[in-house]
């Protein structure tokens, strides 16, 4: 159900374009106005999520913690799993951005008989670093299209991507690599009767719709050229704020590609795929495993008016030793003094 | 807010990361170089359009089509018969490969190595 609302959705996305440009001309409308509307949800809708999260206060102090704290000096302290001070916060989130340390972690329960196994699994791991670290490199290529004169290190870049001179043009390998990594975190949704059941149509559509951006993407390298120099000529002058329509003519599929990236950045502030900033607001990772030598003081916490022993004391003095209840005045005394 | 310099520091990475092609941009803003058309031809091998998108393709198929295939000619949509040949067709035409090929690839970034063996138009007339 949610897999067949996520794919009609994608569905939807892709005709929207190919009716709008295709039967109704807009071109504008869809290579200029949208574009801009998106990009601005994206950028205005992710600084109010980082302002609203850094807004948020932290009861608690409740950082992960899978090793040994710091404690004794004779006792070995485990720096990235019990970081006791930011420096160490820094390295372990250096470690989780880059290198997703925490799913390299995973693991996978299992039966033997009747006895429960754990076991290593990092199929999630290699295929999310594969997805993403292609994603990022994609993303810096692509820059070509937006930059003019291009910089030497975006060359390179698109040189060592097609390094292997399959096909002409020649086939990135970054796309291949995006390609394997997308079918694999899709398969393992739909595989996987555990993940499955906890797949959302909210897991489902960001994954189609860069799936679908990806495709479009590879389909326009491949197969079905557009005028790549009439894109550029439409991409520089949007970067530039200069945006023009390019006389030549730019195939559909183009117009589909752009359409769906337009929606990815619309959506992404209110998506799952804020975790790209939210990871570095996730509480178990980002603060340090201090709590014996530094005291957490609950943001929360408002002056309570509250009674001491003392004037509780003072209030019950008469019955109290009425009762034969021994009397604190010294140390009362004491506390007074110290007030 | 909570670790107010760390947030700024944060949003100000973001927003910077995000708005590359606008600084590197910055500054250097000039109109795209256009390719030099041939002024005595008026039609390329299949039609403009064509051309701009699918020459690669077009030139790829050329090469396998000759060299594998021993054949010679190429026939486009209007019937009309091309040698198939990079220097002694395309660039019959098309008579510099700097003002024509190369002005267009460095401005989308594409490094055919096609010249490291092919002669240019430059060089014959050195
Ligand atoms: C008969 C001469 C002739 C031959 C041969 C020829 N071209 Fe062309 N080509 C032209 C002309 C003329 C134009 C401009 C067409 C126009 O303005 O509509 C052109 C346009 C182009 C364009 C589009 C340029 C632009 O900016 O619009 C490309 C790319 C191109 N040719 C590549 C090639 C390649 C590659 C070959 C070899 C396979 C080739 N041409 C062979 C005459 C030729
Ligand atoms: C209108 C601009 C334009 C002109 C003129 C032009 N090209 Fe291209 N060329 C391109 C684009 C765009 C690509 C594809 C880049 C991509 O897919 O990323 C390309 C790619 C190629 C490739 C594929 C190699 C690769 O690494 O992508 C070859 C080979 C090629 N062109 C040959 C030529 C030759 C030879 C000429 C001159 C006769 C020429 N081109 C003129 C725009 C042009
Ligand atoms: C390693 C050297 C080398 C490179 C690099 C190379 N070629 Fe060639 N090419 C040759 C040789 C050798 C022939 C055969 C010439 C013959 O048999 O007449 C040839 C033949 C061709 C032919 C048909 C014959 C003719 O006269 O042009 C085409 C078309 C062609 N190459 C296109 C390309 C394109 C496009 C590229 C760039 C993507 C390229 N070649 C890169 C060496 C090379
Ligand atoms: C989320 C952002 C995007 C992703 C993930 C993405 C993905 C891809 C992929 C995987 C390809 C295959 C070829 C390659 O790797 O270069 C591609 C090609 C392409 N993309 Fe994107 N894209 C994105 C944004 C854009 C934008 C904003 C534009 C607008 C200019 C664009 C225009 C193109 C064009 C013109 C091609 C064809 C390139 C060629 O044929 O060489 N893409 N895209």
């Amino acid at each position: 159900m949610n897999l067949i609302f996520s794919i009609v959705v994608v569905l939807l996305l892709i005709l929207v374009p190919l009716i709008g440009v295709g039967v109704l001309g807009l071109t504008s409308l869809f290579s200029i106005y949208i574009p801009y509307l998106a990009f601005s949800i994206f950028f205005f809708g992710l600084i109010y999520r980082i302002i609203d999260w850094a807004r948020s206060p932290q009861p608690f102090k409740i950082p992960t913690t899978c090793g040994q704290q710091k404690s004794l000096p004779w006792i070995k302290h485990s720096r990235l799993e019990s970081p006791a001070s930011s420096w160490e916060v820094y390295l372990r989130m250096f470690f989780e951005v880059f290198l997703f340390r925490s799913l390299f972690r995973n693991l996978r329960a299992d039966f033997d008989g009747k006895r429960l196994i754990y076991g290593s699994a990092k199929w999630l791991w290699l295929g999310a670093i594969l997805f993403h670290v292609s994603f990022l490199i994609i993303l810096l290529r692509h820059l070509r299209f937006f930059v003019y004169p291009v910089p030497e290190w975006i060359k390179i870049l698109d040189f060592v991507d097609s390094f292997f001179q399959i096909g002409l043009p020649p086939i990135y390998l970054t796309d291949l690599l995006i390609l394997a990594g997308l079918t694999f975190l899709f398969l393992r949704r739909l595989i996987d009767p555990k993940v499955n059941y906890l797949t959302h149509a909210s897991d489902y559509f960001p994954l189609l719709l860069i799936i679908g951006i990806a495709t479009t993407g590879v389909l326009m390298r491949l197969f079905f050229k557009p005028d790549i120099y009439a894109i550029k000529e439409l991409a520089h002058g949007l970067a530039t704020f200069n945006p023009t329509l390019p006389k030549g003519k730019i195939s559909l599929l183009f117009y589909i590609h752009f359409f769906l990236v337009c929606t990815l950045a619309a959506y992404f502030p209110f998506s799952k795929l804020v975790h790209m900033v939210g990871v570095f607001f996730s509480p178990t990772r980002n603060m340090a495993n201090d709590n014996r030598m530094r005291r957490h003081v609950n943001p929360w916490d408002y002056p309570v008016k509250y009674t001491t022993y003392c004037e509780w004391q003072e209030k019950f003095r008469d019955v109290m030793e009425e009762a034969g209840i021994p009397i604190d005045e010294d140390w009362c005394k004491e506390a007074q003094k110290q007030a | 807010m909570y670790n107010t310099g760390k947030v700024i520091v944060g949003i100000i990475v973001f927003i910077i990361f995000f708005t590359i092609p606008f600084w590197l941009n910055l500054g250097k803003v000039k109109a795209l170089p256009k390719p030099e058309l041939p002024k005595d031809e008026t039609k390329c091998v299949e039609d403009t359009d064509y051309m701009r998108a699918y020459h690669m393709q077009l030139l790829h198929e050329w090469r396998t089509r000759k060299i594998r295939k021993m054949q010679v000619y190429y026939m486009n949509h209007e019937g009309k018969l091309y040698i198939m040949s990079l220097q002694r067709t395309c660039m019959k035409c098309h008579t510099s490969k700097e003002k024509f090929c190369d002005r267009c690839h460095q401005v989308v970034v594409t490094h055919p190595d096609c010249w490291r063996c092919h002669i240019a138009p430059e060089e014959v007339k050195k």
